[in-house]
């Protein structure tokens, strides 16, 4: 009378073709177990920057600024006047007097630049009359100064006073910047990083360009810093650059191709549309994990070799990543999911992925075709590991931009479908509320 | 191998008879009265002889023209009262000698006095007619009237004599309310009659006067026309003045009393403290305002009214018409009274028992108040402004059952009532702790008495007059002494300080209530319906007033007390604690009166078909009867699906159930057959969605429970499957099409309780009640689970991960297996997030999930 089907024909057919890509229904090592979403923007959510253990911004296309409590999930200000998109934004803390103020930095279309109090909410600087759009921010505690990147250089001090700025660059301008070792600023403008030198005599700064690094043969994309001694690009091809910090030399040259295997034609089609831009990479001084097209890298900067990759971690491009201090790696992509992995060696890794999923209905938008889990074909590269999933958080309707982490707080994700999420370990959520009724029953003398 | 005859060796009763008590059996303040049956009579077949089909509440008026005369009844049908005969029943209840009231002429006084008595609440039977009634006795002014007094009386008539005497308190309090709204009404009449009077008068002396001064021009000063002239001059002087006392007197109403001799003595007994003085001041603040409407009020008249000349002494004739009880009151407060006295009707219909566990079960469910919005309707608009007034405490064992069956009481056995009542308070005045004023319960004492005394309880031979049942349950627990300390004092007689003192504290409730000059508190009353000081004063009358306040439930404070209770009985003994109001809720859940009326057109529902019309109308709350015909519904879906059990587990355990199906009416009779299954459903349902035919969003299964979609061909059905693709990892899937279940797995004992498909239960409310004392009991485990300290506090700081194993192995304790500790998990957060948040809905809802493999189920 009762019987339920152990993975139809269709079924059967999905876990074989996605094995690699589909956790299923079933994912214990994932914590995230309860979500709250935050609604308050009009259009697409950007940036999302942390302010401090409990605040962060959140910005985007509708030109607002939203200042959230990761806890309660509360909006605490709506930040209005830009008129247009946000195109940046950064968040500092400052010691005025004794005391730790916090302020936030914002960049927009319309060709202004705020400063906000995000304990207030007002408004506190604002500059309107910009040659160009600002494209980032970078601000140098050490020098008490911080910079504006469009289409030339602007040095600020911390009164929104400009110190000095360079000439007009190109039409590209300066989409990233990093902070180099001895006043040196690396930036990327469209295939080439310039080296600025911020030079210091009194209260006066100038800054100058001090060498131009055009080893990259298309638009970069993606411009971090790794750790003191080296910092890294990636290129619109999937070139990948690790430079040293001080003298600008090449440390490493990686060029990921996602070239699948001779033989197969039809494979050979989707070579080409195979997409392997670097959008966007993140380290932590040892690891860095680079989102190439759908696919993550993970590169070893000290031994200068390939960790781990998979070439299709996701329906579609990734948009972010991050690496978290357990060695475990999340991304976000464009499909609207966020994944987590985690580094397993790779006899593990070979053993066929959860099998546990029995639907009536298909996954969303599996339509890349793939003829095999990627990790198998590698074997001969020593010390190569595997990006197993050890989860997904779905729950955008659009492509997740962004995430931010709060720790054991939860994860904050923004997405184009105007919505901003916090996913929260549902248990330790849990834990605290009934921590919060005791105290409520205390307070109200019950217990 | 054990036969029998062993078994029976080691289970004698000695062994097992003393230690052993059922864990099941009720408290015994909740138990109900047994039926007295005598070799096993029919307990339903009626007994009495009575003329009349079910109960009623007579009005009559003992008219000083025609004697005693009926009113009215209500419910106003004929056929209520059969052929019982109103007439000579009205005569009955008039001639108990009511109270001895001084009205008109006191000795030692030149001037009328109005007596602002007391009303008197008797019981009395009629074995002859079968009719038992309860009599409420009160009066009206009436400036045309003899004594300017008019006798009413308001009587409840049944033909259950143990319905009368057991609901005595509640009859008493609701009666009380009634009889308010008519006095206060009539106050107000009065006070306007009477100010028409002293225009006329005013006229009338004005015309005399210049008359006088005409004879005495005319025919000199002693003149027989200018000495009758003059005679009649000061004879209308007198009548104003007169009249204007007495409109002082009506209209300073609240202050007056403390003027009247009775209570002055009072006054001097009592020592003078704190509470009074500020009483005093806000009780005068209280009467300038009245009297200050009042004068507004007259002034206004002033310009309506033109005066005309009347005779100085009103003649006393019996051919004026008198006026109607309509008119005697402000139309407005007869109408409420009559909708106080329909609701009192409906309060009280069916039989005694039904009675009692309604009352009951209210009175639990106000114990309930932090879980009970998980699964109990939200009944306060079924009951009216009644419900305040039942209490636990009636149902009390110790109230005495007077046999009416036999011979009448005699008044002796009605004065060792009182004799007892008299000693009583003094000993719960000891037992009160030193801040509660012991002052107003000595004070109480005496005045008892003295109504006693002046009083007279002469009563027609044939007329059994059981004065005032009682209190009584005095005695009952010092606990409920303890908690009645507040309330004696606010319901202590006599002095109007004891009013004021309610007024203040319900104006720091933070709700200020515009107070009408001569009716405030009448309306004060109606408004907040609680039992108003004044009724309690009243009360005093027939020494009632002891037993009237048991506060348990009233107030803010109650929910901390029921809280401690509750706790206190967890911590004794946790898994005997949980049962007792396991089964006490169980037992009462739904049992109303509205079911006895309901029943017949029930049935006739239940069979007739299931089409019934969907409860989720815009905007307007669930009732109970809907809930009930769900239940049909419900039946009937456990009967033919299978897999209703893992349905019922998703909507339990907080995942959203969506019910996919192309047609509206099927798929909405799923719905309403479900819905009595979710969690927190909302007074007005609004976490379930009865029909959706667009797609849903995120947000919407953090709003929705239960959601029944349309599947459509269009376009709009392709975004549909795609959300339910995209989300099939929070939701589960009803295809009533195809009749499959896309849900976790779920095997267990307890939902297979709630919904067993080879259940006996043949009707729906039956199914009803049964899911509903489940539910109860799961939500017991729920409270204890949330409020249990050792398994939520962490020992230190660094100690997430045992709290986490405590809590896991506390619910296998309970009996519950992983995934059934996931209902109670979620009914939990519900309970914490609720009362973290109180009542309002704001703030950002958390939505939770679990990742867990769905299976697909079909018939």
């Amino acid at each position: 009378m009762l019987r339920w089907i152990l993975g139809g024909r269709e079924a059967q057919g999905t876990v074989e073709k996605s094995a690699a890509l589909f956790i299923g229904e079933e994912q214990p090592k994932n914590c995230f177990t309860e979500m709250q979403v935050l609604k308050g923007h009009f259009d697409i959510v950007r940036f999302l920057v942390q302010i401090d253990d409990l605040r962060f911004a959140s910005a985007g296309d509708d030109g607002l600024v939203l200042i959230w409590n990761v806890e309660t999930g509360d909006c605490l200000f709506e930040l209005r006047g830009h008129t247009q998109q946000i195109t940046a934004m950064i968040s500092y803390t400052f010691i005025r007097g004794r005391n730790a103020h916090a302020a936030l930095i914002t960049a927009s279309s319309d060709r202004t630049l705020s400063l906000w109090d995000p304990d207030s909410g007002n408004r506190v600087q604002n500059i309107s009359d910009l040659q160009s759009s600002v494209k980032c921010l970078l601000v140098l505690d050490r020098l008490d100064v911080w910079l504006s990147g469009g289409n030339e250089l602007c040095v600020w001090n911390r009164d929104f006073e400009l110190q000095c700025k360079t000439v007009h660059h190109s039409d590209a301008g300066i989409s990233a910047m990093v902070e180099l070792p001895k006043n040196f600023i690396a930036a990327a403008m469209d295939k080439e990083i310039v080296i600025f030198k911020l030079s210091l005599s009194g209260s006066d700064i100038a800054v100058m360009a001090m060498r131009h690094l055009s080893d990259h043969r298309d638009t970069i994309h993606s411009l971090i810093s790794i750790n003191d001694g080296l910092f890294a690009s990636g290129s619109h091809i999937g070139e990948l650059i690790i430079w040293d910090s001080v003298d600008w030399t090449i440390q490493a040259y990686e060029h990921i191709l996602w070239e699948e295997p001779q033989g197969d034609s039809q494979s050979e089609v989707k070579l080409k549309q195979i997409e392997r831009s670097i959008q966007h990479m993140s380290s932590d001084g040892e690891y860095i994990v680079v989102a190439v097209g759908s696919g993550l890298y993970v590169f070893n900067v000290l031994m200068k070799s390939v960790v781990a990759y998979r070439k299709i971690a996701h329906d579609s491009n990734v948009l972010h990543t991050m690496l978290q201090e357990d060695g475990r790696l999340m991304s976000c992509s464009e499909d609207g999911s966020v994944r987590m992995w985690e580094l397993q060696d790779l006899p593990l890794a070979a053993e066929p992925a959860s099998s546990g999923f029995f639907g009536m209905f298909g996954t969303f938008g599996r339509s890349s075709k793939q003829t095999g889990p990627p990790a198998k074909k590698i074997p001969e590269v020593p010390g190569l590991r595997s990006l197993e999933l050890i989860g997904d958080l779905i729950g955008h309707s659009g492509a997740v931009q962004m995430f931010l982490s709060f720790k054991e707080k939860g994860l904050v994700t923004c997405s184009t479908d105007h919505l901003l999420i916090i996913w929260k370990d549902g248990e330790l959520q849990s834990q605290l509320r009934s921590l919060a009724v005791f105290q409520k029953l205390e307070e109200n003398q019950e217990l | 191998m054990i036969g029998s005859p062993d078994v029976v060796a080691f289970t004698k009763e000695d062994d097992f008879g003393d230690s052993f008590t059922d864990p099941c059996s009720l408290p015994e303040e909740f138990s109900v009265p047994l039926f007295a049956h005598a070799a096993n009579a029919n307990p339903w077949t009626k007994t009495s002889y009575a003329k009349f089909s079910k109960d009623f509440i007579l009005i009559s008026e003992f008219s000083e023209q025609v004697g005693p005369q009926p009113l009215l009844t209500i419910p106003n049908d004929p056929k209520v009262c059969g052929t019982f005969d109103l007439n000579y029943f009205s005569l009955r209840i008039m001639s108990v000698d009511y109270q001895a009231s001084f009205v008109g002429h006191p000795p030692g006084s030149n001037y009328p006095k109005l007596n602002f008595v007391e009303d008197s609440k008797v019981v009395l039977g009629d074995s002859k007619e079968g009719a038992f009634a309860y009599v409420h006795h009160l009066t009206l002014y009436d400036l045309e009237a003899r004594g300017f007094v008019r006798p009413f009386c308001m009587a409840y008539i049944s033909a259950d004599e143990r319905k009368i005497m057991h609901q005595f308190q509640e009859m008493s309090s609701a009666f009380s309310k009634a009889s308010e709204f008519l006095k206060s009404g009539n106050r107000r009449a009065f006070a306007n009659e009477l100010e028409k009077k002293l225009k006329d008068l005013e006229y009338t002396r004005s015309v005399l006067h210049k008359e006088t001064e005409l004879q005495k021009m005319n025919n000199g000063c002693y003149s027989t026309q200018a000495i009758e002239k003059a005679n009649e001059l000061a004879n209308v002087e007198k009548s104003i003045y007169e009249h204007q006392d007495l409109l002082r007197q009506v209209t300073s109403y609240p202050s007056r009393k403390k003027k009247d001799v009775d209570f002055v003595q009072h006054e001097m007994e009592k020592p003078t403290d704190t509470d009074d003085v500020t009483d005093d001041t806000l009780n005068g603040n209280h009467s300038d305002v009245a009297d200050k409407t009042v004068e507004t009020e007259s002034e206004s008249r002033k310009s309506s009214y033109t005066p005309q000349l009347i005779k100085a002494k009103s003649a006393k004739c019996f051919d004026k018409r008198l006026k109607t009880m309509e008119e005697l009151c402000d139309a407005s407060f007869f109408h409420q009274t009559l909708e106080q006295l329909n609701i009192i009707e409906k309060s009280f219909r069916g039989d005694l028992c039904l009675i009692y566990t309604s009352q009951i079960d209210r009175a639990l469910l106000n114990k309930q108040r932090v879980t009970s919005f998980l699964f109990e309707a939200d009944r306060d608009w079924e009951y009216g402004g009644t419900s305040k007034n039942f209490s636990i405490s009636s149902n009390n064992p110790t109230i005495p059952i007077l046999n009416l069956s036999g011979e009448p009481l005699s008044l002796d056995s009605y004065t060792t009532c009182i004799d007892v009542d008299h000693i009583k308070p003094g000993v719960e005045s000891m037992e009160v702790p030193p801040e509660s004023s012991t002052s107003d319960i000595t004070q109480e004492t005496s005045e008892a008495a003295d109504t006693e005394t002046k009083g007279s309880f002469s009563s027609d031979k044939s007329i059994e007059a059981f004065g005032g049942v009682s209190p009584s349950s005095l005695q009952a627990n010092y606990f409920d002494g303890l908690e009645r300390k507040s309330k004696v004092s606010i319901a202590s007689p006599s002095e109007i300080a004891s009013s004021s003192v309610a007024v203040s504290q319900r104006t720091s409730d933070g709700n200020l209530v515009p107070m009408d000059a001569a009716c405030c508190i009448g309306q004060d009353g109606f408004i907040f319906e609680e039992p108003l000081p004044e009724l309690a004063q009243e009360c005093c009358g027939d020494t009632v007033v002891n037993q009237e306040p048991l506060s348990l439930l009233q107030g803010d404070p109650a929910l901390q007390v029921d809280y401690i209770l509750e706790e206190s009985a967890l911590a004794e003994s946790p898994n005997m604690g949980l049962t007792f109001s396991d089964l006490n809720t169980e037992e009462v859940a739904k049992i109303n009166i509205e079911d006895v009326s309901d029943s017949t057109s029930f049935m006739s529902a239940s069979t007739s078909s299931d089409r019934a019309v969907s409860p989720f109308t815009y905007g307007s709350a669930l009732t109970l009867k809907q809930k009930k015909k769900a239940g049909h519904s419900a039946l009937r879906f456990i009967r033919q699906y299978p897999f209703a059990q893992q349905a019922i587990f998703c909507l339990l355990s907080g995942r959203t159930l969506v019910i996919l199906g192309v047609d509206e009416g099927t798929v909405r009779k799923l719905v309403n057959a479900l819905f009595i299954f979710v969690p927190n459903l909302g007074k007005y349902g609004e976490t379930v969605q009865p029909w959706l035919s667009s797609p849903f969003q995120l947000t919407d299964l953090q709003r929705w429970k239960l959601i029944g979609l349309q599947r459509a061909v269009s376009p709009a059905g392709s975004s549909i499957r795609h959300s339910l693709n995209r989300y099939s990892r929070y939701i589960s899937i009803l295809d009533c099409d195809n009749k499959t279940l896309r849900c976790p797995p779920y095997k267990g004992t307890l939902v297979s309780h709630l919904a067993d498909h080879r259940t006996q239960i043949k009707r729906g409310s039956t199914y009803f009640l049964h899911v509903q004392g489940m539910l109860t009991q799961i939500t017991a485990k729920a409270f204890l689970y949330t409020f249990c300290h050792h398994i939520h506090l962490p020992m230190d700081i660094n100690d997430q991960g045992s709290v986490t194993s405590r809590r896991t192995n506390f619910l296998l304790q309970l009996g519950y297996t992983v995934e059934e500790s996931k209902i109670i998990q979620y009914l939990s957060e519900l309970i914490k997030q609720h009362y973290i948040q109180g009542t309002s809905k704001g703030g950002n809802q958390s939505f939770c999930f679990n990742y867990t493999t769905s299976y697909l189920y079909k018939i």
